[in-house]
């Protein structure tokens, strides 16, 4: 049974159909990178997942609930799934502990104490043990990620999406960032990454998806997706001729 | 409640209301004008002037903006002719309104002023510009352009503290709306009445601001 | 006729200016409240909320303050109830406050990045806890300056509940002119007690101004 079951959904921004369409299956533990040209919608499609935006057609099924748009559902949906953005935002007035406590606490309405036990573990899990408490403003960028990871985790979800999360950070801190995506891959999260990163998806993904124009494009395994690319405009989009 | 409400008088006021309207048109009129034409020379004063002259535009500016309008009003009006000068109604209602809007847009120019680069000056007075043409074509214009949704509020905002200047008994809408409860007793009809006058000559008021602005700095005619 | 000596006249001004200082807190105060319920509707609450915050917000921004004044007193007048200038001065202050309050604080909240609200969202949180727990600390900070700065605003405000009787420190001029025939030492002494209100406040807005944007600048 897959974990994310998306079918036929359809998007559109005023008349600007930007999803059309898309279906895609997630099994449990699959790492699937979504690839594709600046404005196929790989965000959008995130973002209708974790339900920042409304579909106009179709279904998503998250473990086995369907995805609606009212605020009981979306807190379901959202305990499920979790995000990663490019951009980080971390909440800029709260330690890093801070900020992995407070969704434990006032959505789930666990108890200081163990909220912060959760925080400090979590934080450990991506090397930052010891930054519980300094402010976002004194972290790296990918420091930062690091504690937007931990942040997501600490709500326990089944799946994690990662929107280009590596996109906004110096060259030498994207490696920081990817190993602990690695790590969470290895212990079998589900994950769904929008990624520039194809060597990245080539290593640790078990499937690519192709976006185009609002469509799954191409679809399957890293070794075929990139060694053997079927349509002209993934071929255009690797550079390989 | 048993209260019944009662419009009829309306007919009969409206010769009384509209030359209340006039005379708030009026005011605000020439306000505008010369309040921002004071303001345009007390931010040059502040930008470039002469240098005893800025803290004297700085006091007043100060003094102008942390006062109530209604006071300076009294001032002018009551307090003034103790020093042997004296005006109509109209008159002082105008010149406090012209003082008050001048100080306040000479505040909202300077804000748009020092948001000009400083570069673009130099770059004015390169071009062999005197310095009055450089601070006219190259810092003014501009800085106007950026700050004319914030003086257009402004202008808007004196338009309705304008109400005050029937205490002096200058006639303009609210004296209008005075004289005519007087009358007819019922207050609270009449004020409902002048209330949406006010309301619609504000909305007037911002959209005939906003086609100024249009005409006057095309290129950025839409924000 | 007594004689007023120029602390006389002092004095009484001083003492009106106590229910100035008065006036202006009760109306900042429950135009804090007031306001702060009408920023919740105006940017979270159902469609027909939002527009009714909204056209409230314009409504009162955009008449004269005399006629808000004026309306509270003749309208609270309707209910039968003889309406006491302190109260309807009151309740027009504290409407018209709001409605300037609202629209500064909403400002402020949209001036806090987009990805705030979509992080919070994505952890599970609900409009409220949104806003109790992540926006409005944020946006709290941006907002202290200009709201210090709109308190000028009301305690200039005050002056005209003189108009509908209420006596405070512009009502006091009055009086106190009538009985001396010395308008321009009065009103200018007036003039300078509302300045020595006023300018503390903007001047401490000017510098928190300053201080946030520095704050921001070393980001
Ligand atoms: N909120 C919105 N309102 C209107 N149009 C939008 C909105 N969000 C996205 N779009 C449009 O949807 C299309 C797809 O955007 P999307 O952000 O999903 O692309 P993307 O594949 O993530 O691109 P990139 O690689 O640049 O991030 C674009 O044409 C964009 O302009
Ligand atoms: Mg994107």
């Amino acid at each position: 049974m897959s974990l994310i079951a998306i079918t036929e959904v359809k998007k559109r921004f005023g008349d600007n159909e930007v999803l059309k369409g898309i279906s895609i299956d997630v099994a449990p533990g699959e790492v699937v990178a979504i690839i594709g040209k600046s404005g196929s919608g790989k965000s959008t499609l995130l973002r209708c997942i974790n339900g920042l935006e409304t579909i106009d057609e179709g279904s998503i099924v998250v473990a086995g609930a369907q995805f609606l748009p009212d605020e009981v559902h979306l807190k379901a949906l959202r305990l499920k799934v979790g995000m990663i953005f490019q951009q980080f935002n971390l909440f800029p007035h709260l330690t890093a502990g801070g900020n992995v406590m407070l969704s434990q606490m006032v959505v789930k309405k666990t108890p200081k104490k163990d909220a912060e036990a959760v925080a400090r573990k979590m934080l450990d899990r991506v090397g930052l043990a010891h930054k519980f408490d300094a402010l976002p403003d004194e972290l790296s960028g990918g420091q930062q990620q690091r504690v937007a990871i931990a942040r997501a985790l600490a709500m326990q979800p089944i799946a994690l999406l990662c929107d280009e999360i590596t996109s906004a950070l110096d060259p030498e801190l994207v490696a920081e960032v990817l190993a602990v995506v690695k790590e969470l891959a290895a212990e079998g999260m589900t994950l769904v990454m929008v990624t520039h990163e194809m060597r990245f998806a080539r290593d640790v993904c078990s499937r690519v998806v192709f976006m185009h124009q609002g469509r799954v494009h191409e679809i399957g395994a890293p070794e075929d997706v990139f060694s053997n690319p079927r349509t002209p405009e993934l071929r255009q989009f690797l550079g390989v001729q | 409640m048993t209260y019944q409400f009662d419009f009829s008088w309306l007919i009969g006021s409206l010769p009384v209301l509209l030359k209340g309207i006039r005379i708030t048109a009026q005011l605000i009129l020439i306000g505008a004008v010369f309040g921002v034409a004071l303001g345009i020379a007390c931010a040059w004063v502040r930008a470039l002037g002469p240098k005893w002259l800025k803290p004297v535009v700085a006091t007043y500016v100060e003094l102008i903006r942390n006062t109530p309008f209604l006071i300076q009003l009294f001032f002018i009006f009551f307090g003034l002719p103790s020093l042997g000068i004296r005006m109509s109604e109209l008159t002082a209602a105008n010149l406090a309104m012209i003082v008050n809007l001048g100080a306040y847009s000479c505040e909202i120019i300077r804000a748009g002023i020092q948001a000009t680069p400083r570069g673009q000056f130099e770059a004015g007075a390169s071009l062999a510009m005197t310095p009055f043409q450089a601070f006219w074509h190259v810092v003014l214009v501009p800085a106007l352009q950026r700050i004319w949704p914030a003086l257009s509020s402004q202008i808007v905002i004196v338009m309705l503290g304008s109400a005050v200047v029937s205490q002096i008994a200058a006639e303009d809408l609210t004296f209008a709306a005075n004289f005519i409860q007087s009358r007819n007793f019922r207050a609270f009809e009449t004020y409902i009445v002048s209330t949406l006058i006010y309301l619609a000559l504000a909305i007037l008021l911002r959209q005939l601001l906003a086609g100024l602005g249009g005409m006057l700095f095309p290129r950025k005619a839409s924000r | 006729m007594t004689e007023f000596s120029f602390w006389d006249i002092l004095r009484n001004l001083l003492l009106a200016a106590r229910w100035t200082v008065v006036l202006s807190l009760v109306s900042f105060i429950g135009g804090g409240i007031v306001g702060a319920a009408l920023l919740f509707l105006r940017i979270g609450g159902r469609r027909g909320m939002q527009f009714l915050s909204r056209g409230y917000i314009q409504l009162f921004q955009g008449t004269p303050l005399l006629m808000q004044l004026f309306l509270a007193f003749f309208g609270l007048g309707l209910f039968g109830i003889d309406v006491p200038a302190w109260l309807a001065a009151c309740v027009a202050l504290i409407l018209w406050t709001a409605a300037f309050l609202a629209e500064i604080w909403r400002g402020c909240v949209e001036s806090i990045a987009k990805g705030q609200w979509e992080a919070s969202a994505s952890l599970g949180m609900g409009y409220l806890q949104q806003m109790r727990y992540v926006i409005l600390p944020q946006a709290l900070k941006v907002a202290v300056p200009p709201t210090v700065g709109f308190s000028v605003q009301v305690v200039k405000g005050t002056a005209l509940t003189s108009i509908i009787g209420f006596v405070e420190l512009s009502k006091a001029g009055s009086i106190v002119t009538n009985a001396t025939f010395q308008p321009f030492t009065v009103y200018g002494l007036v003039a300078l007690i509302y300045f020595a209100l006023c300018w503390p406040l903007s001047k401490s807005s000017q510098l928190l101004e300053r201080k946030l944007n520095v704050a921001h600048r070393n980001h």
